[in-house]
């Protein structure tokens, strides 16, 4: 199957400074690809060069098959963008924004108001359709801007902080639509800071850190990666020999907490079984246990300081 | 249809033409200045050169009035929009380049004929006879196209900051009009006089107008066509070609 977008080598220098330094990857078909960073990392302008904003200096990016350098308007015409400030005319209301979309996409004039209306029902701005932009909120102007991403029902759908600075309604709203885009076949690119939202949405993330990818895998792998050791919280209806854990096969600490034990292992897996089993000999009931894993901000953190996989 | 081909991308410089005429050609203010100024202009110098004929005059006004609109707003699109990051909306849209300019072309194009349609109507109601309608409409609408692409090379650096670009169109609009015969005709220029007046758009537009009031030109009739459609071509592909370049430093 063809990458819904393949980047290979892609560079962008601002004069001295090398804004994003040949990075390579794909994201497939019908994946949420989260696009991480700290700011100034290159995010935003690989964004514009995936969207065709900007030209890049080197390198190929193919967006749905399509270059975006040598056919900028065949690949622009299946994807949608939200990016982070919301760009709607607002001296246009939602109405006219979104017919003036439906003509630069191209759609016939009922399909555009049948979908309009559509999408400013689903995002709850309908009844302000013939209001002047200028008088949204910020939610309401980036529902907007979703829904004017939306109007053409892209196959691929490119987000920068689509709930940067937004209500906790907003979000909701705007994360509930995307997963239900996705579960309809609409691949996502979202750029953003929130890690949560990253590690809740995202099948895949990719990090770049100084204009360069420092790593690009699943948000659980990645959180596997950085800690070799893992930690696992366990707790038991009766007083065990603190000694007869350490000793379980994969386990290569047991340090008391509270009513709780905090074993570290090499192998998870192994030193979960190892705990059951030894629930078993020694006749106790196992009350709680929680694998510890890093979150993806730990993740994120370690990669951008510096460290690597 | 292909949303790259040609027609494709005319629909779609069509939609960004009625856009700027919703957005920046239908304010009070834009309209009251697109009438008012040509007319002050003219007022000051009818009552200043009470020798020349008010035929002349009319023409000029007309000629003003054509050049002024059609190239009031157009330079100051690019960089508004840069401000408010509406342009990069667009440019992440299926629409190229040229079609953006081609639609800022349309909207200050469709303006310009606009307001100066009512100056005509003010020379016709001062009592002028109207000659030659086609040659009068023909010469409007290649005109109002010169012009246009005129406002579009005007916004070609590219800057954000609209009062840089409108600095800029007025340090090279009003000189134009001194150079045109507008004021003076052509036939009591100096030999410089003359020499600056044929490199400039406007001269052959108010020639053929005042051929279509009056009868009477300097340059022959299809010469001034000629010349105009040719300015016309030249500054679109120019503003076009520009363009294409400098849209990215915007961004």
């Amino acid at each position: 199957m063809t990458p819904a977008i393949d980047v290979a080598d892609l560079t962008k220098r601002f004069g001295t400074t090398l804004a994003v330094d040949h990075i390579s990857f794909s994201v497939q078909e019908g994946e949420i690809f989260g696009f991480l960073g700290p700011n100034g990392a290159g995010k935003t302008t690989t964004t514009r060069m995936l969207t065709g904003v900007i030209p890049p200096d080197a390198g190929t990016a193919l967006i749905l098959g399509y270059d975006i350098r040598h056919s900028p308007v065949l690949a622009k015409q299946g994807f949608g963008v939200v990016p982070e400030t919301s760009n709607a005319y607002t001296d246009l209301s939602a109405w006219q924004n979104l017919m003036l979309m439906g003509e630069l996409y191209g759609l016939p004039r009922g399909q555009a108001t049948e979908r309009a209306s559509d999408l400013l029902g689903m995002l709850g701005l309908l009844e302000r359709k013939d209001q002047k932009v200028q008088a949204y909120s910020k939610g309401m102007k980036q529902r907007l801007i979703l829904a004017m991403a939306l109007l053409h029902e892209p196959r691929l759908l490119f987000l920068d902080e689509p709930t940067s600075g937004l209500d906790v309604q907003s979000t909701q709203m705007i994360l509930s639509l995307l997963r239900t885009l996705n579960s309809t076949g609409t691949t996502i690119f979202l750029t953003t800071h929130n890690m949560e939202e990253a590690n809740r949405l995202c099948h895949r993330v990719g990090i770049i850190r100084d204009g360069t990818i420092v790593a690009v895998d699943a948000p659980e792998k990645l959180k596997a990666a950085i800690d070799r050791v893992h930690r696992i919280e366990v707790s038991f209806d009766r007083e065990i020999p603190a000694d007869a854990l350490g000793r379980l096969p994969g386990v290569t600490g047991a340090d008391r907490t509270g009513d709780k034990w905090q074993i570290t292992a090499e192998n998870r897996d192994a030193a979960i079984r190892a705990l059951v089993t030894f629930s078993q000999e020694q006749n106790a009931t196992i009350v709680t246990l929680t694998t510890l894993a890093p979150s993806l901000d730990d993740v994120f953190l370690r990669l951008t300081e510096g460290a690597s996989l | 249809m292909n949303p790259a081909g040609f027609s494709g991308q005319v629909w779609r410089a069509w939609a960004i033409a009625k856009k700027d005429i919703r957005i920046y050609y239908f304010k009070g203010p834009v309209l009251i200045f697109g009438i008012f100024m040509p007319v002050f202009l003219f007022l000051a110098f009818l009552m200043g050169s009470r020798q020349l004929p008010l035929a002349f005059l009319v023409a000029g006004l007309v000629g003003m009035t054509l050049f002024f609109t059609a190239t009031a707003v157009s330079p100051a699109i690019f960089p508004w929009e840069g401000q408010a990051k509406t342009l990069e909306r667009l440019a992440s849209c299926p629409v190229m380049v040229e079609a953006i300019v081609l639609g800022d072309m349309i909207a200050s194009t469709l303006f310009g004929i606009g307001i100066t349609l009512i100056t005509v109507l003010i020379g016709m109601a001062l009592g002028l006879p109207l000659l030659h309608a086609v040659t009068l409409v023909a010469a409007i609408l290649l005109a109002a196209c010169c012009f246009s692409a005129i406002g579009m090379l005007l916004a070609v650096p590219p800057t954000n900051v609209p009062s840089n670009i409108m600095m800029l169109s007025s340090l090279l609009k009003f000189p134009l009009v001194f150079i045109s015969g507008i004021f003076i005709p052509l036939e009591q220029m100096p030999p410089w006089g003359l020499a600056l007046a044929v490199c400039s758009p406007l001269t052959y537009f108010t020639d053929l107008v005042r051929y279509s009031f009056t009868g009477s030109h300097y340059f022959p009739v299809l010469a001034d066509i000629a010349v105009l459609g040719v300015f016309t071509v030249v500054f679109t592909a120019g503003t076009m070609y520009l363009h294409k370049r400098t849209m990215p430093k915007r961004m």
